[in-house]
């Protein structure tokens, strides 16, 4: 069964991310894509994440396939127009690829190219209704498709952003314009998070909370005033603080978020940045 | 609605004045005096910099409006001063600069850089207030600009990257979106944000070098 399958299912499904190598040597993604085989049930490819040039996602994807694994694309409107944007969902699908990540991307300016052209042609709302224009076989230009291809389509979600409202009416256009699951930011809080899953009780969609794994306490507190839409509540940073062994403590507050969030929502999407070591630490202390 | 500019780094303007050692200088009276990049005191500063550097100065006028066909007047006021100079630097919008170019076969060169169509907010602090796009929103958005003010020109609503009201872009820039929910909330209009909103037209957006031929005919060429 691939995601699609399984969460129609209603299986609880995982998923991680890998970000593709600053170059081509892949031997470090493909180890970390070995590790999760077999515990995930797809993982995505970061596009560009942060705005950092790199291999690009949809190479990413075409190898995971060929490394065992299913892949989720994702995909940002920072760096193409319409024209790339539906060209390379084609080429997605040809080569194999279902899942996509619809996402808007971050500035450019938050990155390593600060000086390059920002695109935002279309939006996370407007690429889900793209895709969704080539399944019905006609281009955003109306033009018949020789054969048109059929996606899986995530959209994402920022459960603690500090206005609330208007995500949600975000996330209820994205709906509308045909995603069928969302992966969340970094949800640290299961009451919060409760409250928000009960907020969009009426989003009949399959949700995936994000779980990024801390490492120290310190990336708590940056991430608190940094991070946009991140959480990390202050008796989380103290366990941290506390802890000799920052690693496994991480793993430890990572594992008791899932079996907290596990009854409110129908999947994890966990995130530990370069570190998939953790993931599969994570996983196997879960029991997923 | 001005044309916000900034004055070049006097290294670049020394490079482009490379060869010319006479030079008449323009500033312009509106927007350039606004943004104090080419009012009469920048132009004496320009002066005293430009002598410093061993250039001659021929004359120098403050046009009122430099973007218009004042500038056939004040070259033909200014005609002995120009024919000495080796050039004109013009201490205005790159409007100014091009029409100035119409009057005169002098090379032109532009003293300032051109950033945005503004508003000065309080003196000295200038923010950008129209891209230009050709399909005005600002009646389903209260207002506010979103195609100007959010950084990535979203239509549908924001993106996850603000972090107590300010853009991921810059602290000092409040999110557009976050501005825009706010008045829609209490105007009770909240239902404008809910609609899914079409794709930009980027053909309808004057650029670059569109020209509408007259105002009746609405064609963009």
């Amino acid at each position: 069964m691939n995601l699609r399958e399984k969460l129609a299912a209603g299986r609880f499904v995982v998923t991680c991310e890998v970000g593709p190598p600053k170059g081509v040597d892949i031997t470090d993604m493909r180890r970390s894509a070995e590790r999760v085989r077999g515990k995930v049930d797809a993982v995505n490819v970061t596009d560009q994440q942060s705005s950092v040039m790199r291999l690009g996602s949809l190479a990413g994807c075409v190898l995971l396939t060929q490394w065992g694994l299913e892949p989720v694309l994702q995909m940002t409107c920072r760096d193409r127009n319409r024209i790339a944007l539906q060209s390379d969902l084609l080429s997605a699908y040809a080569l194999g690829i279902e899942n996509v990540l619809c996402l808007t991307g971050d500035y450019v300016t938050l990155g390593d190219h600060p000086q390059a052209k920002p695109v935002f042609d279309l939006d996370s709302v407007s690429l889900i209704e793209t895709a969704r224009q080539l399944e019905k076989g006609h281009d955003l230009a109306g033009k018949e498709l020789k054969g048109s291809p059929r996606f899986f389509i995530g959209a994402c979600v920022t459960p603690e952003a500090d206005v609330l409202e208007p995500q949600i009416i975000k996330m209820d256009k994205k709906v509308e314009a045909g995603a069928q699951f969302f992966q969340t930011q970094a949800v640290y809080d299961a009451g919060r998070f409760a409250d928000f899953m009960s907020t969009v009780r009426h989003i009949k969609v399959p949700i995936l909370a994000g779980i990024v794994v801390l490492r120290s306490a310190a990336m708590g507190r940056y991430m608190n005033e940094k991070a946009a839409g991140i959480r990390v509540p202050e008796r989380l940073i103290d366990e941290m603080d506390r802890a000799p062994d920052k690693a496994a403590k991480g793993v430890e507050i990572a594992v008791r978020t899932i079996a907290e969030v596990k009854g409110l929502c129908q999947g994890v999407h966990i995130m530990t940045i370069g570190q998939e070591k953790r993931t599969s630490d994570i996983i196997d202390a879960a029991g997923l | 609605m001005k044309a916000i500019t900034r004055q070049k780094a006097l290294a670049e303007i020394e490079r482009m004045l490379d060869g010319n050692s006479r030079v008449f200088i323009v500033g312009c009276g509106t927007c350039a005096t606004m943004c104090r990049t080419g009012g009469k005191a920048e132009l004496l500063d320009m002066e005293r910099k430009l002598t410093n550097l061993g250039k001659t100065v021929t004359g120098s006028v403050v046009i009122p409006t430099v973007c218009d066909a004042l500038d056939q007047q004040a070259v033909a006021e200014n005609t002995k001063a120009i024919e000495e100079a080796d050039c004109i630097l013009v201490m205005a919008c790159a409007y100014g600069v091009q029409a100035l170019a119409l009057y005169t076969d002098k090379p032109v060169y532009p003293a300032l850089d051109t950033l945005f169509m503004g508003q000065e907010m309080s003196p000295g602090v200038f923010s950008e207030v129209c891209v230009q796009c050709g399909e005005c929103v600002l009646e389903w958005t209260s207002g506010i600009c979103p195609l100007t003010a959010c950084p990535k020109g979203l239509l549908n609503g924001p993106c996850g990257g603000a972090k107590n009201g300010k853009c991921e872009v810059s602290a000092l820039k409040d999110c557009a979106w976050e501005v825009i929910y706010d008045r829609l909330r209490k105007q009770g209009k909240l239902g404008n944000l809910k609609k899914r909103r079409a794709l930009r037209n980027f053909a309808a957006s004057a650029k670059p070098g569109t020209y509408l031929v007259d105002s009746k005919d609405d064609q963009l060429k």
